[in-house]
């Protein structure tokens, strides 16, 4: 296939990377180093070192580790039943199938179920207890993000699991070890690669949602996407907004070096 | 393999419950004639009427579908265009860069992608718009066409191209007659979630929309923000519905066609 014609078929696709891919990270790299007349400055970055910005930052990634981790300790034991049930592909598909469902749509649902006088608060009622208004709170926040994350993070430990040889489980049980003792040195580890790649794909979003946390947590959560929103849509202060943006990508690059699949060599570390 | 047991049955039928309620809670409140989604009165269609007689949310809908259709279109003339590119590169260096530019767009959050676009329209001089919308939905679809695109180009056979150039095929025949039927499924699932994609996104829209142009998300966050109006809720009853349509078909294409296959999905 090393014909001029199909060398030639690079062609609309490496302007597409130039243009949609190195651009958008140059000009964005570029605007941080701007102030709001567009001078050039470093003081987006002082900015961002200052108290205010640190603890957005700090109060993000808590967010973000604790969306991560409650939706990890829900879908680990879902994957693993999935991968134990008859007609696993369908029941896997019922899964994803509300990940389909557009998320802003999911998270509007929450609005009623959250509310004053949503089932929530009826359901808290009949046990004698008085309506709390639950919308606007933490738990509420991170609750509504673990459930958009759940089928995301399910996916990839469930082709993990499904790879995984059942021999080698009962090997270990052959060879006496317990259930546990079996899950935690041989299941576990085997799985790593999918637990990986479900903290990537959940971990990297939940740092920059915003609309969750305009919708359901009324301003009161910052994340980063919800501050770079802020400083690009509301106050115009793109200098400021890419500072921020810069960061993200920088936190991203770090998370995906650590998760990141080693080289398949069966190490195990 | 052992039977499930019943604890396990429980988790995962809890997991199931908790995932469709705020579903069916949306649908079964769309038929509600009271004006919230707290106490049920009778049962109404008057909002899914209120969605076709909007002739608003009809523009809305109908630049939605445009949008998905167009930027999935271009996108996989591109992406496949892009996937056939990158199994020419013999230099593995230059070949694992274009792969890592590939993903770049997958990985990053939707924000950054909304933010850098809305810079790079701005400074390209593209009103924002249809236009730029298109664009950030073409630009953020072909790495995911080329990613379903590839492993297809990677598994066939190059002595099936060598054949056919023996038996007298021109390189255009055998582009057209070897190659693209046989990265065929890839195509059509590239292109297929390029439109998923598209429909799906709010927050690069959100980004890169001016005030005259939205699409249905970008809508339901407005719509969402100003409180509960069971317009919504009809919305996402019809959502649901075209989703679940659309996913069962797939399902039983991919599996038709995995079996005609051999099962080599």
């Amino acid at each position: 296939m090393q014909t001029k014609t199909s060398k030639s078929a690079l062609f609309p696709y490496v302007l597409w990377i130039a243009l949609f891919v190195i651009a958008p990270i140059a000009l964005v790299v570029y605007y941080s180093l701007l102030d709001i007349h567009g001078n050039f400055t470093l003081d987006n970055y002082k900015a961002f070192f200052t108290s205010v910005y640190l603890k957005m930052t700090l109060s993000s990634f808590w967010y973000a580790f604790l969306i991560t981790f409650f939706t990890l300790l829900v879908s680990y034991p879902t994957a693993y039943f999935l991968t134990k049930t008859k007609h696993k592909q369908l029941w896997l598909l019922l899964i994803i199938i509300p990940s389909w469902i557009n998320l802003l749509l999911k998270t509007y649902a929450f609005i009623g179920i959250f509310g004053l006088y949503g089932p929530l608060n009826a359901f808290i009622e009949v046990f004698g207890f008085d309506p709390q208004q639950m919308l606007f709170t933490d738990i509420s926040f991170v609750f509504v993000s673990v459930y958009i994350f759940i089928p995301f993070m399910i996916l990839p430990i469930f082709n993990s699991l499904d790879r995984l040889n059942p021999t080698l489980v009962y090997a270990a049980r052959d060879l006496g070890a317990s259930a546990l003792t079996t899950f935690r040195r041989v299941v576990l580890p085997l799985t790593m690669d999918g637990v990986k790649s479900g903290i990537q794909v959940v971990f990297i979003p939940a740092l920059s949602l915003f609309m969750i946390t305009r919708l359901i947590a009324g301003n009161r959560v910052i994340t980063l996407g919800t501050a770079i929103e802020q400083q690009f849509l509301v106050t115009q202060n793109w200098g400021m907004g890419s500072t921020i943006a810069v960061f993200l990508i920088l936190f991203m690059v770090i998370i995906m070096l650590i998760t990141g699949q080693k080289d398949k060599g069966g190490r195990v570390r | 393999m052992k039977k499930l047991s019943a604890s396990a049955r429980v988790y995962l039928a809890i997991v199931f419950i908790v995932l469709y309620a705020p579903i069916f809670y949306l649908i079964f409140y769309s038929f509600n004639s009271g004006g919230s989604m707290n106490n049920f009165e009778s049962f109404t269609l008057e909002h899914y009427i209120a969605v076709f007689e909007d002739s608003r949310l009809l523009v809305i809908l109908i630049n939605t579908v445009i949008v998905a259709l167009l930027s999935a279109l271009i996108s996989t003339v591109i992406g496949t265009l892009g996937a056939i590119g990158i199994v020419t590169v013999k230099n593995s260096k230059m070949r694992n860069t274009l792969l890592s530019l590939n993903n770049v767009l997958i990985v990053s959050p939707d924000v950054i992608i909304g933010a850098s676009f809305l810079i790079l329209f701005t400074m390209i001089g593209i009103k924002l718009g249809f236009a730029s919308v298109l664009l950030a939905h073409v630009a953020f679809s072909v790495p995911i066409v080329v990613l379903m695109v590839l492993p297809k180009l990677l598994e066939m056979n190059k002595s099936l191209i060598d054949a056919a150039l023996d038996l007298g095929a021109t390189k255009k025949d055998v582009m057209m007659r070897v190659i693209l039927p046989y990265i065929q499924p890839g195509i059509f699932a590239g292109f297929f979630l390029a439109l998923t994609y598209s429909l799906d996104d709010f927050a690069v829209t959100f980004f890169v929309t001016g005030n005259g142009f939205s699409t249905l998300s970008v809508e339901i966050y407005s719509m969402a923000r100003a409180g509960i109006s069971l317009t919504v809720n009809a919305i996402s009853g019809l959502v649901f519905f075209v989703t679940v349509i659309v996913v069962v078909g797939y399902y039983f294409i991919t599996s038709r066609a995995s079996k005609r296959t051999g099962g080599t999905q």
